[in-house]
């Protein structure tokens, strides 16, 4: 087709397109990763927001949902699931949260936890 | 001599596009289980050196000749693993298809400045991209996965170039018009 000889090297367009690759892989990095803590902790029970905590403090939080007694643990800016009575335990499993934008779910007691920044990364989450 | 005629006419009629494909084809299935058999570090994360053959028919012949040797590359060597049908073979076809598709596209760039380098990047972001589908859609239907999806492109972007080189330096040490060199 083409002398091969030409293509031995890359050319002016492939380091735009290394770059372009860069760019849109270091995009990815910080879109998909938010690794800012959070400052607060939002419970839900059910559709209904059930209480808002700062992550400044430690304390347990009991919470009474169709099933039985589900406990937050809130301890060094981190939250977590303790326990639950669901029978998968999922919610437990999923261990310490800290970063802003992640969240928990106890489907069967239908309490869902979600660690929030100085703003939310996203308008709303339906379960 | 009627038993030899009977013989003849059962064989299949090949020409000489089908024996080049079968042994390009070969060359990539073969660079294909050499990588199958080195472990990887993130399930998914693979050098993709059977591509550089793709990239080397597509550059050497044409697109269909590329896209026959990609997906039977996909097809035999599922055979020869043992994953044929199985979700690791979905992640092979979806990537191969998605990144033939891209190639598709690539190949009309102008070459005074675009390379298979490029060609190689924008073919890996599509594999990947192809393989992210069907995990977030079949396999893994959470959100979490899209923790992962930065060190998938990442990776893909560094064998993306790697191939693209690689395959820019067999063009070069093998010239046009060897056909029966595979590279």
């Amino acid at each position: 087709m083409v002398s091969a000889l030409k293509w031995s090297k890359p050319l002016l367009g492939d380091v735009l397109v290394i770059l372009f690759g860069l760019f849109f892989v270091a995009y990815l990095f910080k879109g998909l990763w938010h690794n800012e803590h959070a400052a607060k902790l939002q419970i839900r029970l059910g559709d209904k927001i059930y209480a808002s905590y700062s992550l400044d403090q430690n304390r347990n939080i009991d919470i009474q949902g169709p099933i039985g007694i589900t406990r937050i643990v809130i301890a060094n800016g981190k939250a977590r699931f303790a326990s639950s009575p669901c029978p998968n335990q999922y919610c437990v499993h999923q261990g310490w949260l800290s970063h802003k934008g992640q969240a928990a779910i106890c489907l069967p007691n239908q309490v869902s936890l979600e660690l929030l920044g100085g703003e939310k990364p996203f308008d709303s989450l339906n379960y | 001599m009627t038993q030899s005629s009977k013989n003849k006419s059962i064989e299949i009629e090949t020409t000489l596009d089908d024996h080049r494909i079968a042994k390009l084809a070969a060359f990539a299935i073969g660079l294909h289980m050499l990588e199958a058999v080195f472990p990887s570090p993130l399930p998914g994360v693979k050098p993709g050196l059977a591509n550089i053959v793709t990239l080397f028919v597509l550059y050497r012949f044409d697109f269909a000749t590329a896209a026959w040797v990609s997906l039977l590359r996909v097809f035999a060597s599922s055979l020869l693993l043992g994953n044929f049908l199985s979700p690791t073979f979905a992640l092979s076809l979806s990537g191969a298809l998605l990144s033939l598709a891209a190639l598709f596209f690539a190949q009309y760039l102008p070459r005074r400045y675009f390379s298979a380098v490029t060609l190689s990047v924008f073919a890996a972001f599509a594999h990947m991209t192809g393989q992210l589908l069907v995990v977030r859609v079949w396999l893994i239907p959470h959100t979490g996965v899209a923790y992962l999806i930065p060190i998938f492109m990442a990776a893909a972007l560094v064998f993306g170039v790697v191939n693209g080189l690689l395959t820019n330096y067999l063009l070069r040490i093998n010239p046009a018009g060897l056909d029966e060199d595979k590279g």
